[in-house]
């Protein structure tokens, strides 16, 4: 009996801090920028579409990449993810209604590998996860956008002499297994190796068992600004990828959607805005808004 | 799928180079574990033990991270290896899974052997004793060619069980052939099944090959 007390007592007292700690972390997490839902979504979809279950559900399940600083990233402590991924998600889902900040969205980790397989099985709604627009993806789910438009380019370690990937040919270069970016630099005559996430490519480098890894310009840029003075970014694009929103295929009338909480975003400077607060820290100029794909 | 064969091919040339070099490796350093284990030098027998039984219970994905971002800040690194075969690369991420692997498969067969000393009746070795033999002579001669019978099918589980433990190398910058499915599966995400049995199906054909090969040794080496 006195035993069970103790346990009550225990319980109670560990929920007790866990509350005042998630009071605490509150008000703290302010890296991101606030997005206000939008009110009145009762007649603002078509009956029957994607976008009006979302909203009536008032919950939505979103794909994102954890490894990528100021793209996507979300660290081991960290309650919600961010990056310039992440802010365009939240204006999506605000869109719906929906509360960005809210638990009403579930943030679900998505690796480049089973983005397709979220999309068709349904866990995830949409995908923000630096998710390059290709034709044989678009044989199974749906992309909107871009965006956002990037290029592979190389990081290296601060004192190299690597000025690009032509520098690179016939050595190993780093990047992620399954991702487009690996393809490319096997293309370009280096020799690919494939690790499990951009930042143990990161780790590799800095351990000086690989001179250099490479992938979209923007993830590189976080990765330099996260070990400022240790890595640089060298090189001209080689490369271009669209950066798109994953949707599943099932639900065509998403991407006019999509497309049209893009096109707001590049028209009322918040686009613009997400981009400065996410990847202008680590160096990157704010380019002009992409240009959207049509809808198939 | 047929327009990736080279891919395939390469994949799995990377899986079975890698089982031959740990096979052969573990066996050696699998046999001297029991020698240890069951030889009368007391610090030897408990040294071989605590070895077996931490690196046993350990995870081997834990052993490759540990090779792969602990042991290089210690000093520790394979970038040294530098091995050029034709298309093929055997440089530090094919060492350190050569090293982690191996280690760790060592534990088994050291057990699967120590299985077969086990079964090789008292008599035998105080007999070889008795005559005259060293201990190296007691184990090389009497002991280990009885004992290695009896511990064929063991040793062949601990091997299989290897051949796909190669697969966690994909997750360590190896470009084995569940790396090489990964790799495939995210390029074509529309053949998906096709690309992911295709490779299922290697594996089974490498394992199957492994087990008629330690069949044949136990028809061959039936006691009669």
């Amino acid at each position: 009996m006195r035993l069970r007390k103790a346990f009550a007592a225990t319980t109670a007292g560990i929920a007790i801090a866990a509350g005042l700690a998630a009071c605490g972390d509150a008000g703290s997490d302010d890296e991101g920028r606030d997005v206000d839902a939008k009110s009145d979504c009762d007649k603002k979809f078509d009956e029957g579409s994607r976008m009006a279950e979302l909203a009536k559900a008032g919950t939505i399940n979103v794909g994102h990449k954890t490894d990528q600083p100021g793209v996507g990233f979300q660290g081991a402590t960290d309650d919600v993810p961010k990056g310039f991924d992440i802010e365009i998600a939240k204006l999506l889902i605000a869109d719906l209604c929906i509360d960005p900040a809210s638990d009403k969205v579930n943030w679900e980790e998505t690796i480049s590998d089973n983005r397709e397989p979220y999309l068709e099985s349904g866990k995830v709604d949409i995908v923000l996860a630096s998710y390059s627009i290709t034709d044989d993806r678009q044989k199974v789910v749906g992309q909107a956008g871009p965006y956002m438009v990037t290029g592979q380019q190389v990081l290296v370690k601060e004192d190299s002499d690597v000025t690009g990937i032509d520098d690179l040919k016939g050595k190993e270069v780093c990047s992620v297994t399954g991702s487009t970016s690996l393809e490319n630099v096997k293309a370009k005559g280096a020799k690919g190796v494939g690790a499990d996430s951009y930042s143990e490519c990161a780790e590799k480098v800095l351990d000086g068992t690989y001179e250099a890894m490479s992938t979209d310009g923007t993830i590189l840029a976080g990765l330099a600004a996260q070990n400022e003075g240790q890595l640089k970014v060298v090189g001209d694009q080689f490369s271009t990828e669209n950066i798109g929103v994953g949707y599943g295929k099932d639900h065509p009338e998403m991407c006019e959607w999509i497309d049209g909480v893009l096109k707001a975003a590049f028209e009322d400077g918040s686009w613009a805005e997400a981009f400065e607060l996410t990847l202008g820290p680590s160096g990157v100029e704010t380019p002009e808004p992409p240009t959207l794909q049509p809808c198939k | 799928m047929l327009d990736n064969l080279d891919e395939f091919f390469k994949g799995f040339g990377y899986t079975l180079a890698l089982f031959l070099v740990c096979a052969v490796a573990s066996l050696v350093l699998g046999t001297l574990l029991v020698a240890m284990r069951v030889g009368p030098i007391a610090v030897l027998r408990s040294l071989a033990a605590v070895y077996v039984s931490v690196v046993r219970n350990t995870p081997l994905v834990l052993i490759f991270i540990f090779f792969h971002f602990a042991a290089p800040i210690i000093g520790i690194n394979f970038r040294w290896v530098q091995v050029h075969i034709g298309s093929y690369d055997f440089t530090s991420a094919f060492a350190t899974a050569f090293v982690a692997l191996s280690l760790y498969t060592a534990c088994f067969v050291c057990e699967g052997l120590r299985s077969g000393v086990n079964a090789v009746p008292m008599g035998q070795a105080e007999a070889a004793r008795a005559i005259g033999l060293p201990f190296s002579g007691v184990m090389t001669q009497v002991v280990l060619p009885q004992a290695i019978r009896a511990s064929v099918p063991p040793v062949a589980s601990a091997l299989i069980a290897m051949l796909k433990n190669t697969s966690v190398a994909a997750i360590f910058f190896l470009a084995e052939a569940t790396a090489t499915m990964r790799g495939l599966t995210n390029d074509y995400s529309s053949q998906r099944i096709g690309i992911f049995l295709a490779f299922a199906i290697g594996y089974i054909v490498l394992v199957e090959i492994v087990s008629m090969i330690s069949l044949t040794f136990e028809r061959r080496w039936r006691i009669a």
